[in-house]
């Protein structure tokens, strides 16, 4: 934190501020130095954020004309579409800002992944930030339920299925899910509950997230660490924030590309058909972020096996900092890890997918063969990496490579007695 | 203290605890409980169904506690194949004989055993049914005989009320 002691200005502002510490705070957030050497990679923090707070706004208006009945909740959604003014657009943007938020997010991690954000003393960070993450999946499932189309209702079926895998339990856990011996009112009435408590919970989070971000500061593409305040950091306000504003700008052109031109393709048509417990669709597929999960599910011919191997593949990210064993941050420095971390993108990416095909045939072997390299890379091939990979030379500063060439004894000693 | 003496404050602490623990389960519970199949749910348990206009070899599904129930007038040549299957090749040995007890009917919960979805009827590799969601192939008695699905398709608690009518549950 940058700890010099702040006064406000006014007499009014500081008989406040003595009292609730506010302006502290504001003048915190604003002075709060990062490292100038941020690229647009880091302005996804700042997307989510937006992405949060449009997903609580807009569903909170849909909130008001939804009726979460079985008998009622699809005609609502589609009351919401044509009678209700701009119903269809808050719709959409409601909608297709679940698949931005997701976007955002595996941007936002896939950062933290290549410049190694999760390491020493980030861990917090990353940890709540897998658990926003998890929220985010429950939250996208138990909003995709909601319009009681057929892919809600048998997405619904298969998710809470999952359940049953546990053993003698299972079962008991399942129907207590439901409410009832199959998914039916009482499960959309309560997943209507929790859909709308999760937003505030991934909020209470994101405060906890970036109050453990600013302990530390801002990890940096160098992957070193900095002096704060000094000459490697600049203020967040105005530097980062007219950074965010013109990347988050950028992000919503495509957002609303989604929203105004092609607002269902991230769907499915068969939602569009009210909920039938006697006919499945011929194919269900997840939506698209949950595809790789989805592969790797599959790919294991045991029903408990797979439910395990498909949380492991989530969780173990949670482990990603004591599993990853190189002292050295950023990937720029760690040319074999950068090799690995691009195919590691490609591998969940195939994941993806081939989670969207049929599970047969040579998609099966591919999804077995990608599932497999997706564990081998985080419990083999980090620890490893660790210990034999050799390290391009790190700089000492930001600003050192820059203005003071490689790592030199003239610029050290330069920097010793600035510093002192 | 160096005596490891139980005095009475260790009692009290112990049992305001204890006390403490069952206050908080019982505020839980309900909590917990509340979430289960309520009496208005628990109440359609059974179903009775007129079946005298299913010909050999169609199969119609009804809906029982939500969840749909196939119920197959099988043909002779059904019953023989499902007969004649060797127990060791299956994956949940079960005779077709505890399965359809009038071996004209096979009468099961068209829930795939896997995660719960419905199985396309007359698909598949074994001529019983197939489930479009994950790949799990049942034969003609409803018995898991290839992909992911752990155990055969359940059957329900049935009867004959008389010749036409069954009645689930």
């Amino acid at each position: 934190m940058s700890d010099h002691e702040y006064t406000p200005k006014s007499k009014f502002g500081k008989w406040f501020n003595d009292r609730l510490p506010l302006l502290t705070l504001a003048n915190h957030l604003t002075e709060y130095p990062t490292p100038k050497n941020l690229n647009y990679w880091w302005t996804f923090g700042g997307i989510l954020t937006f992405c949060l707070i449009t997903q609580i706004v807009t569903g909170l208006v849909l909130a008001m004309h939804y009726i979460a009945h079985a008998d009622m909740a699809f005609d609502s959604v589609e009351h919401i579409m044509r009678d209700v003014n701009y119903g269809w657009l808050i719709r959409y943007i409601h909608a297709n800002g679940a698949s931005m938020f997701f976007l955002a997010v595996y941007i936002h991690i896939f950062r933290s992944l290549f410049y190694g954000s999760y390491k020493a003393p980030r861990e917090i960070i990353w940890i709540i930030g897998i658990i926003i993450y998890l929220l985010m999946m429950a939250a996208a499932f138990l909003g995709y339920v909601l319009p009681w189309g057929q892919m809600s209702f048998w997405g619904a079926t298969v998710i809470t299925n999952l359940f049953s895998a546990i053993p003698l339990i299972g079962e008991g856990i399942v129907t207590w899910l439901w409410g009832g011996y199959s998914v039916d009112n009482p499960t959309l009435t309560r997943f209507f509950t929790l859909h709308y408590l999760i937003p505030f919970l991934i909020l209470g989070l994101v405060v906890l997230h970036i109050w453990a971000l600013h302990v530390p500061g801002n990890n940096n593409p160098v992957g070193i660490d900095i002096k704060k305040p000094s000459k490697d950091t600049v203020p967040f306000h105005p530097y980062i924030v007219i950074k965010d504003g013109f990347a988050l700008l950028m992000f919503m052109i495509v957002f609303a590309f989604f929203v105004f031109y092609t607002p269902n393709i991230l769907g499915h048509a068969d939602n569009y058909i009210e909920a039938n417990p006697l006919v499945t669709p011929a194919h269900i597929v997840p939506e698209w972020y949950l595809l790789p999960f989805y592969a790797i599910l599959r790919s294991v011919p045991d029903k408990l096996l797979g439910v395990i191997a498909m949380l492991s593949a989530i969780l173990i990210l949670a482990a990603l900092p004591w599993l990853d064993t190189s002292k050295i941050r950023s990937a720029v420095f760690r040319p074999l890890y950068r090799q690995f971390y691009w195919i590691l993108v490609a591998d969940v990416l195939i994941l993806g997918y081939v989670g969207a095909m049929p599970a047969e045939g040579l998609y099966l072997l591919v999804a077995r063969v990608a599932t497999a390299y997706y564990f081998i890379h985080f419990l083999v091939i980090l620890p490893v990496l660790g210990w034999k990979e050799k390290t391009l030379p790190i700089p000492l500063s930001i600003t050192e490579p820059i203005l003071g060439g490689s790592p030199n004894l003239a610029t050290i000693k330069n920097k010793e007695s600035l510093n002192n | 203290m160096s005596e490891k003496k139980t005095n009475r404050r260790d009692f009290l602490f112990t049992a305001t605890y204890a006390v403490g623990a069952v206050g908080v389960g019982a505020t839980i519970w309900p909590m917990i409980d509340q979430m289960n199949p309520d009496a208005s749910v628990k109440a359609l348990a059974s179903t009775e169904v007129d079946v005298s206009s299913v010909n050999p070899g169609k199969t119609i599904t009804v809906l029982w506690r939500g969840k749909p129930v196939f119920i197959r007038r099988r043909t002779q040549d059904e019953i023989t194949e499902a007969r004649s299957v060797k127990l060791e090749d299956l994956k949940h040995p079960e005779k077709d004989e505890d399965r359809a007890v009038n071996p004209e009917w096979l009468v099961m919960l068209g829930v795939c055993t896997h995660l719960g979805c419905v199985p396309l009827d007359q698909k598949g590799e074994y001529n019983g049914w197939f489930c479009p969601c994950h790949g799990s192939h049942y034969d003609i008695s409803g018995r898991i005989r290839k992909g992911p699905a752990p155990t055969n398709m359940e059957i329900p608690k049935y009867e004959f009320v008389n010749d036409n009518t069954i009645k689930i549950g």
